[in-house]
Formats: structure tokens, C-alpha cells, sequence
């Protein structure tokens, strides 16, 4: 018999498709990881604030403490992901260490380099990256990102941006399947990503890596919103743990994400759940204050 | 594949349906997801994907496919899982999630995640004597083992160090990797054979 390789880029993938049809629900403690992972997520995002909280109160936002990713790691039995900043790779090699099965190189975290996204390839755990277009999400999948998720705008409960952006990749992706194979050259150079990648997105017509969406979804419609878009599946952020019911909400955006071509299936998943998340309209928000244009 | 198999499905409530669908339609057959019962009552036989167990038995019952399908199984309807699938099928689960059920129907005893984190899945060939040559190509990704098997049950696989990786019971498959992103259509192939058995 042959010996076992380890962190391969089909390993790494191969978790993503394995999260497919679910939900990724943030995490700030053990007992909101047992609650995720009671409501049905199919992985949880352990962090030390939510989106909502990071906007509120400023400041800069890094990695969490690892005694909180232990905690939770030791609560639950289903993947545990956490977020390093843009161009840290050695957050990334802390969060390796500590056992996390994800690492989520996040714009919702302050950058740590404004020119370098982390080279990827070295780790044995796999990457999920941000994007907001099909370019982007090519170029974190050259630095080696085994996921990408459309950012949406974190922390606000307005859906508008994971629309914009979902809508964006896999519009660039149905406009490239288009085009004749000597017009792959210019679309890298506007792409901005190897040619090579380019040329196998046109012909599957579709990304190499699992698209999960995320950033504003705050009730089961939105959800299935992004699903009945093309996503893969869903991650939430402050949209459930800022909400009035948090157990309930879970498992709704669960239902809703699993049923999200059956309206009356969406319908019976929305009712009675209490408040959602205050929200913030991402028209008001100052260009400063936005997230998504963190990362390039 | 003839034409005139009748129609499979894939559970598709989560999980990494989309590949299995595209093996066995490679191989001729008229593949289906099945997310309600309405759907299950069309097919002759069923993959269980990749995923996760514990959403998988929370939707299952969630969408009323639970019953349904202990029915099916215990009536002699071929079944495939795959990792999570496997966990699906196990009469018995070790360190599942508070209240989680399994289908069962595999007089196994299952073990989830017993590798470690995902940093610690991996890669191998085994050679399976069930398929014969060329080795199989085995992706491992926060796998399961097999703990112990019941009389009944053939023990189609093995790790070097001795783990239970693969296994069959009447019309039952099983195994804790994932042929499905492999290039590797053998499983399915004796799946489907196990369908056009009982057509």
C-alpha cells in the first residue's frame, strides 16, 4: 500500500463541497457553537465579535484569542473555521496550528497588508476567500484559496451587496463561457488572472472551487435568495446571533437554505421568529466604512 | 447502462450531490436529486452523499424523508454512502451530536471524523481485491471509520493500520472516502448493479 498525502488542493476542495446546500454560522462563544451546531450549520466561524459589532465599535479587528477557538473547537463536532487578516500569514499559521479545519482570510478583519493577499499553496489547511468579482475570486484562487464566498457587505443585514456580487460572478462567468477561445487572452488581461484559469472557467463554466455567499443575510428569504442566484451555500454572520431568537433563526435560514426552490417551505420557515438585526442601509454607509473594497 | 434501468436518486438535501449526480449520469444512468418524498418514491436506488451527518439527519427529518426511507432500506432498496452517507447508514454511531439519529440498515458501528482535523485528511490508494486492479484512488476528508461490523457484513476495505474503510450487506455500499471526486466510478458502477439486480 502507498503512503497518505496530506493537504492536497482535492482535500482541500473536497471540505468545501462537502459543505454544499449548507449553512456557516458565526460564532463568538462555545455556547453559540453548540446552538449552531444544534440548529443544523454545517460549520461554524469562530470569531471574537460579529460583523455588526466590529462596525459598531471600531477599532482594529484581528484574530481571535486561542483560547476562544479551543473553547470552541472543543464544543462542537462539526468544522470549525477562523478568520485571519488580509496578508497575515502568520495569524494563518497560528490558526493552523490551533486546528482549525478552515481559515478565512477576511476583509471583515483590518487588513494587515494592503498589496499582498497570503500565498495559500504552503498550508496543509484550506482557505476561503472574499470576492466581489469573477477577477478577484481568480486571483485568490492562484494564491491557492480551496473556496471563495461573494462578500456581500458584513455587519449590515442588507442583502444589496451579496446580490451585486453574486450576481456579478456568476454573470463574468456566464459571459466568458460565451466568448470564442481566441478571446480568452484579452479576458485574462481584463480579468486580471492567468490565462490558464481563464481558459478553464470558459469551458466548465463555472469557478474550480465551491461559491458560498455571505455578507447582509439576515432572515430565510435572504438565504434562499442567494441560493435560488447560484450559490452553493450560505455564511451568516450577525444575522442570527444579533437577532431577537437566535435558536430559532438558525434553524430557520437552515430550512429555508435546503428548501430554497419551495416558497411555501420558506414561508413556514419565516414565521414567528421575533426581531431580525437592526440593520444598517448600505446606501448610508461612508465608502470608508464599507468592507467589501478590503482586498483586490 | 441500458436505457431501461430504472431511475436513481441522490439525497440532496446537503452535500456534495452535484458530483454524484455526474458519475452516475456518466455511466448512463437517469440520476435525480431526492429532497422530498414524492421524489423517493421514483427511484430504485439511492446515493448518499458527502456532507454532514448531523444536517443531513436533522433535514431528513425536517422534510419527512426519515420514515420514508427506513421503509425503503429495510424493503431491500440499493444503497450507496459515501463518508456522511456511511454515518447515514450505520445501525450504531459513536460520538455523534446530542440526539442524532442514522438511518441505519449497515450492521456497522460507525466513528465520525476519526482522523482528526481537516489539516490531517488525506490521500491514498488502497487496493480493494471486491474491484480488483487498478488500485483505488481514496480521498479522505474528515472521514469516518468503521468500529465494528456485524456478521453479515463484508469488509470491502481496509488502512494499512486496519481500519474499516469500505463495506457491503446485501444491497448496502458504504465507504468512508469519496470515489466521487476521484475519477473513480467502480462504487457506483456495483451500485447500479445492485439496482439492475432488483429491477
Amino acid at each position: 500500500m502507498t503512503e497518505k498525502t496530506q493537504g492536497t488542493s482535492r482535500v482541500k476542495r473536497g471540505l468545501a463541497d462537502m459543505l454544499k446546500g449548507g449553512v456557516i454560522m458565526d460564532v463568538v462563544t462555545a455556547e453559540q457553537a453548540r446552538i449552531a451546531e444544534d440548529a443544523g450549520a454545517v460549520a461554524v466561524m469562530a470569531l471574537e465579535r460579529v460583523p455588526a459589532d466590529i462596525r459598531a465599535q471600531g477599532g482594529v479587528a484581528r484574530m481571535s484569542d486561542p483560547d476562544l477557538i479551543d473553547a470552541i473547537r472543543a464544543a462542537v463536532s462539526i468544522p470549525v473555521m477562523a478568520k485571519a487578516r488580509i496578508g497575515h500569514f502568520v495569524e494563518a499559521q497560528v490558526l493552523q496550528s490551533l486546528g482549525v479545519d478552515y481559515i478565512d482570510e477576511s476583509e471583515v478583519l483590518s487588513p494587515a497588508d494592503y498589496v499582498n493577499h497570503i500565498d495559500k499553496w504552503p498550508f496543509t489547511v484550506p482557505f476561503v476567500c472574499g470576492a466581489t468579482n469573477l477577477g478577484e475570486a481568480l486571483r485568490r484562487i492562484t494564491e491557492g484559496a480551496a473556496m471563495i464566498r461573494s462578500k456581500g457587505e458584513a455587519g449590515t443585514g442588507d442583502v444589496s451587496e451579496a446580490t451585486k456580487h453574486i450576481r456579478t460572478i456568476l454573470g463574468e462567468i456566464r459571459a466568458l463561457s460565451a466568448q470564442s477561445p481566441d478571446e480568452w487572452y484579452v479576458a485574462a488581461k481584463e480579468l486580471q488572472a492567468p490565462y490558464e484559469l481563464v481558459a478553464e472557467v470558459a469551458q466548465s463554466g463555472t469557478l474550480p472551487v465551491v461559491l458560498f455567499t455571505a455578507g447582509g443575510v439576515a432572515t430565510p428569504a435572504d438565504a434562499a435568495l442567494m441560493m435560488q442566484l447560484g450559490a452553493d451555500g450560505v455564511f451568516v454572520g450577525s444575522g442570527i446571533f444579533k437577532s431577537g431568537n437566535p435558536e430559532a433563526r438558525a434553524a430557520a435560514i437552515v430550512k429555508a437554505t435546503a428548501a430554497f426552490t419551495d416558497p411555501a417551505a420558506i414561508a413556514d420557515a419565516s414565521r414567528g421568529l421575533g426581531e431580525a438585526m437592526v440593520g444598517i442601509n448600505v446606501a448610508d454607509l461612508p465608502t470608508p466604512h464599507r468592507l467589501a473594497e478590503r482586498g483586490w | 447502462m441500458a436505457g431501461s434501468q430504472p431511475p436513481v436518486g441522490v439525497f440532496a438535501l446537503q452535500g456534495d450531490v452535484r458530483e454524484h449526480l455526474a458519475v452516475l449520469t456518466a455511466l448512463g444512468a437517469d440520476a435525480r436529486p431526492v429532497r422530498r418524498p414524492e421524489e423517493l418514491e421514483q427511484v430504485a436506488g439511492l446515493v448518499i452523499p458527502g456532507g454532514e451527518s448531523s444536517v443531513m439527519d436533522k433535514l431528513s427529518r425536517l422534510f419527512g424523508l426519515r420514515d420514508p426511507l427506513q421503509q425503503r432500506i429495510a424493503a431491500g432498496m440499493p444503497v450507496y454512502g459515501t463518508c456522511a452517507g456511511l454515518i447515514m447508514l450505520a445501525e450504531r454511531l459513536q460520538d455523534g451530536i446530542a440526539g442524532q439519529q442514522t438511518l441505519g440498515g449497515l450492521d456497522i458501528v460507525a466513528r465520525r471524523n476519526a482522523f482528526g482535523t481537516q489539516s490531517d485528511s488525506f490521500e491514498t490508494d488502497l487496493h480493494i481485491p471486491a474491484l480488483g486492479d487498478p488500485p483505488v484512488h481514496a480521498v479522505f476528508i474528515r472521514a469516518p471509520v468503521v468500529e465494528a461490523v456485524g456478521d453479515q457484513v463484508a469488509v470491502l476495505a481496509r488502512l494499512e493500520g486496519g481500519d474499516i474503510v469500505a463495506v457491503e450487506q446485501g444491497a448496502l455500499l458504504a465507504t468512508a472516502f469519496h470515489p466521487e471526486i476521484a475519477h473513480e466510478d467502480r462504487f457506483h458502477r456495483r451500485f447500479l448493479e445492485h439496482v439492475a439486480a432488483r429491477a
